[in-house]
């Protein structure tokens, strides 16, 4: 046997004094790492298969687990660090590209940590959000710019279709196939009950989920699996992608695997094939492109229906929004760099793209001096991670965010970037039965509805602390924020004063 | 009357059930100290590798084995709930034999035990329920 | 007008008779003639009484309010002499006469004495059938006695374990070729002889006393057993003769049907003394298990009361644990033979038609009730996983409908 370079990541701790020997570790977990062994009537663990999802110490009745890193570590070396060389090492040994899920890990910088939100002292009152009226409904959708009246004097009042959220805040994009019926229909309930949307991805819209189209943001991808009439017609919006921010400029490629009963049937594609969606749309490659085809999904569906065009934020993101804003596209939904994935190039997911909040900015400033900010909704995403991640996001141009991996790690995912693996075992991102019916969407639903009254809460604290009392009277103002930190450059992007300034 | 009830769309075969109910019924104040000992819960997990679920008793309306102690250890609460009076138990088991679930069985001291919906230990509501992980056991009316 | 009712006999069929009748009728009197002078016991506690495990105060089949809360009137003491059928009264051994609409005779039975020779010349010699006969027992004993008991069955084993350890030797003698014939095969009789023989009891199989001269008895194989105490506990016999004299019919117990009526008219029969259809085997039979009592006589009380009620799918079953070893049958062991065996458990199960008859355990008993359950309700194999039911009694093999219709709801 060849020499297994790579030393387990994970050391499976466990306490011999609480240990029971339940076996539930060995049952729960997918990967195989424990084991009973009936000679000694005690558990054993194979820590090469550990990814420190976490499950087993979760569950553990005694507690009596715990998963730490591995002490046993190379040599320390600033330059050659331990992850770069087991890459080295993995692809030495299979001649691969290296494969990772979920969001970009490495320590660059978050903006949203270096951004601080004002607050009401004296001279302008804050306003307790328990006593006084709050408003967080937004609506998405193209503007008038300025009130048109008929010929007989009257106003015109048919707006261009728009969305309805009671916060803005939604559930991005997530195909079933990478996620779990479960976890889709977690989604769905929560955004029915939140009076929100979730994205079905480019997975097709399964039948069962159909009654949640008031709620329910359709995707049409490169691949266009599972677009057909019905679908266009069932969602409240339609969202092109063209980009994810996890993997700009990279298709996506479900193993024929996972292509299985319902996956196929919604995907409309034979089971066992692959999913390849290709990096580009064949059909785009220009913005008028794009509008023949955002005016073709209107013209589906009678132009009822608001469409999103999503891209990666990228070098010339303002340009291109700029680009999407005149096609006629409702909405732009612009993923950042550190969003999440099923599974994406390792290299690809750490290193492509521009984070959110620089692209945010700059999209919104050059919107708006061109005039035409009003003819798009701004929503963003790749990792809005709480409450005032939202409310600096909508401070600095946003009309409403998207967020998935927070939405994940409400029901239940340790970020252990596995997904790829399709062994979840949370029961989120696997299509395997028995792994699939952990999540119980009685509890997932429950769990995103909490998560997001909270934020809401959250978010209306944060505005009543400012003094503000509608989330329309916070978007784009940027006063409401400043900069630690920062430099002039990163300020001058960002539109916003150093803090003392 | 409540009973316990098991979704086996949501049971994962898990067993913590049986920990947790084997736990409340040891009044034990650390399920640790379970280490080493054989345990005797009152419900159990049944199915293949796909399929699971668990089983306790019924609290038949009509029990049979009531009807069949012979030592009148077994009776019915004016809610409902079959109970067991373990000092009146002999230990012959003609309940085990009788019952249609298999949910009679042998404590580890020669009477008999059953679910009692953790009314008499001090979880005072069915500890399998509240220490299901997927909501799969529910205590309810049906 | 409310109706009376007479029980003759004051055991589980009559307690399971009061509750039959009170669940349609409050009103009606019922009236209950006890020959024991106890409130109604659980009677093979018996033998957990000689062993410490029960005291008399706590054998009581019923709480001690059972009567009154039922509404029930008890005559202590007193046994039926006769049944007037022509002036619908029970006559009681002191002339007196209970009229009665509807009847019921629970009445049990009682041991047999064959007619050992010299049988008279044994100083302490007890039947072992009630309470009385227990405490008489438990008074005639002491660590320095050596005990005799005639017959290996369910009653001459259940006195020895509860002997075992007050006494200084138990001998135990049966004419059958093994322990407990009538409820075990030869293989498990076995194990079972093996176990008892472990714990240091003297078994006499294939063998009797023949004749009794004083504290020795006189066996068959020409052996001689001194003792100091005489147990018989050769078997019992229905006690039919109310029924029969009535001129109703009879075989080796009281003729019933389904509802419990005997061939006349407003009596009805339940317990040890009828004999009834066994599910199991199709055949007729006294089957005196106290399981079978309460439901007879539960159901013959629901008839007494004007509810059409049946009790049809009786099987004869055991449950018998020894010195913690444990041995259950059901049904006939009889039809096609599945088994497993091992040093220390024995599991056969008996087939045929697609039907569990019957079946055998020792050793390992966990959840029988599973098994008990295929033969009461003539559950047909071929609809069911019986494979993994065989080695492992189980509700998951019977299939998602099953579970969903009897573990309630969704499954």
């Amino acid at each position: 046997m060849a020499i297994n370079y790579v030393n387990p990541e994970f050391e499976v701790i466990r306490n011999p004094n609480r240990c029971i020997a339940c076996r539930v570790c060995e049952r729960q977990c997918s990967n195989g790492v424990h084991s009973f062994d009936p000679e000694t009537g005690t558990m054993m663990a194979d820590e090469t298969k550990c990814v420190d999802c976490q499950r087993c110490v979760t569950l553990c009745p005694t507690r009596a687990l715990k998963i730490v890193k591995n002490e046993c570590q190379l040599r320390e070396n600033a330059n050659w660090q331990q992850d770069t060389i087991y890459e080295i090492y993995k692809q030495a040994g299979s001649g691969g590209v290296l494969l990772s899920s979920m969001g970009n890990p490495k320590p660059l910088p978050v903006y949203w940590d270096k951004i601080l939100i004002n607050a009401s002292q004296v001279t302008n009152p804050p306003i307790d959000p328990l006593r006084e009226p709050m408003e967080t409904k937004v609506f998405l959708g193209k503007k008038p710019t300025k009130p048109e009246r008929n010929p007989d004097g009257s106003l015109k009042t048919e707006l261009a279709p728009q969305l309805e959220l009671t916060m803005p805040v939604m559930f991005s994009a997530m195909s079933y196939g990478s996620i779990s019926y479960n976890a889709h229909e977690s989604l769905a309930r929560a955004a029915e009950a939140l009076g929100i949307c979730y994205n079905t991805g480019e997975g097709g819209l399964h039948e069962d989920f159909y009654k949640y189209g008031a709620n329910t943001i359709v995707q049409v991808a490169s691949g266009r699996f599972g677009v057909h009439e019905d679908y266009l017609s069932a969602g409240a919006a339609i969202e092109i992608k063209m980009g994810q921010g996890a993997k700009p400029g990279i298709g996506g490629h479900l193993p024929g695997k996972k292509i299985v009963g319902d996956v196929s049937r919604t995907r409309m594609i034979p089971e066992g094939s692959d999913a390849i969606s290709p990096a580009p749309h064949h059909d785009i490659y220009s913005i008028e492109d794009l509008r023949q085809l955002v005016y073709s999904l209107k013209e589906a569906t009678q132009y009822q229906k608001p469409v999103i065009v999503k891209v990666a934020a990228v070098h010339n993101i303002a340009a291109i929004a700029s680009g999407i804003a005149r096609s006629g596209a409702d909405i732009i939904a612009i993923d950042g760099f550190r969003g999440g994935t099923g599974a994406a190039p390792t290299r690809i997911r750490d290193n492509v793209g521009i984070p959110i909040e620089l692209a945010l900015a700059a999209v919104d400033q050059r919107l708006r001096d061109e005039g035409i900010r009003n003819n798009v909704s701004l929503v963003v995403g790749g990792s809005i991670r709480s409450a005032s991640d939202v409310v600096k996001a909508v401070a600095l141009g946003a009309d409403a965010c998207y967020v998935a991996t927070a939405a994940l790690l409400a029901l239940g995912c340790h970020l252990c970037r596995t997904c790829h693996t399709g062994n979840c075992n949370w029961g989120i991102a696997t299509q395997k039965p028995e792994l699939v019916k952990r999540l119980n969407p009685d509890i997932g639903s429950q769990r995103l509805i909490n998560l997001m009254t909270a934020w809401r809460h959250e978010i209306m604290e944060l505005m009543g602390g400012m003094g503000i009392n509608s989330i329309e009277a916070l978007r784009g103002n940027r006063l409401m924020l400043r900069g630690v930190s920062l430099n002039e450059k990163e300020l001058e992007i960002l539109g916003i004063s150093h803090a003392g300034e | 009357m409540k009973r316990v009830y098991v979704n086996e769309k949501w049971c994962l075969g898990c067993h913590l059930c049986e920990y947790n109910c084997a736990f409340a019924n040891s009044g034990l104040k650390n399920m640790a100290k379970l280490k080493g000992q054989k345990i005797y819960p009152r419900i159990r997990v049944e199915g293949d590798e796909k399929i699971t679920f668990a089983i306790s008793c019924r609290h038949c309306e009509d029990p049979i084995c009531i009807k069949s102690c012979i030592s009148g250890a077994l009776s019915k609460t004016p809610d409902g709930m079959v109970e067991i009076d373990k000092s009146r138990c002999v230990g012959c088991l003609t309940c085990v034999l009788v019952c249609p679930y298999g949910a009679v069985i042998q404590d580890g001291d020669g009477a008999v035990q059953k679910c009692e919906l953790c009314l008499k230990n001090s979880s005072g509501a069915p500890a399998c329920v509240a220490g299901c992980p997927n909501n799969a056991i529910v205590y309810e009316e049906r | 007008m409310a109706k009376k009712y007479v029980i003759i006999g004051n055991g589980t069929a009559a307690v399971g008779c009061i509750e039959g009748i009170r669940a349609h009728d409050k009103d009606g009197s019922i009236t209950v003639i006890s020959a024991e002078k106890h409130p109604a016991y659980c009677r093979p506690l018996i033998s957990y009484y000689l062993e410490g495990k029960a005291v008399p105060e706590r054998m009581g089949y019923r709480p001690d309010d059972f009567y009154d809360k039922n509404d029930v009137k008890v005559i202590y003491g007193e046994s039926a002499e006769k049944i007037d059928i022509e002036n619908n009264a029970v006559v009681l051994g002191n002339g007196e006469k209970i009229a009665y609409d509807s009847v019921c005779v629970a009445a049990g039975s009682r041991p047999l004495v064959p007619p050992f020779e010299g049988l008279d010349s044994v100083p302490v010699k007890f039947p072992f059938m009630t309470l009385d006969d227990a405490m008489n027992l438990e008074s005639a004993i002491s660590e320095d006695k050596d005990v005799f008991i005639v017959g290996a069955g369910l009653i001459g084993l259940k006195c020895a374990e509860g002997l075992y350890g007050r006494v200084k030797s138990i001998t135990v003698c049966d004419l059958a070729d093994r322990v407990l014939s009538s409820i075990l095969d030869a293989e498990t009789a076995e194990m079972m002889t093996k176990h008892l023989e472990e714990k240091g009891l003297r078994l006499m199989l294939s063998d009797t006393a023949t004749k009794f001269d004083g504290n020795v008895a006189y066996m068959k194989s020409g052996a001689e057993v001194k003792f100091d105490v005489l147990v018989l506990a050769v078997g019992v016999r229905a006690n039919i003769s109310l029924v029969k004299d009535a001129g109703g019919n009879c075989g080796r117990g009281i003729t019933v049907d389904n509802h419990m009526a005997t061939s006349l008219e407003n009596i009805y029969a339940a317990g040890d003394c009828t004999e009834s259809m066994d599910y199991s085997s199709g055949s007729v039979k006294v089957m005196a298990i106290m399981p079978n009592a309460y439901m007879q006589g539960h159901c013959a009380g629901e008839n007494m009361a004007g509810k059409p009620v049946t009790f049809d799918n009786a099987v004869p079953m055991n449950s018998l644990g020894m010195f913690g070893f444990h041995v259950m049958s059901a049904g006939v062991q009889d039809g096609e033979l599945w088994e497993d065996k091992s040093d220390d458990h024995i599991r056969k199960l008996f087939t045929r038609d697609d039907r569990l008859v019957g079946f055998i355990l020792a050793g390992d008993t966990a959840r029988a009730g599973i098994y008990t359950n295929l033969i009461r309700n003539g559950i047909s194999l071929s609809s069911i996983d019986f494979d993994t039911i065989k080695t492992a009694p189980n509700i998951f093999s019977f299939g998602q409908e099953y579970c969903r219709n009897s573990l309630g709801g969704v499954v």
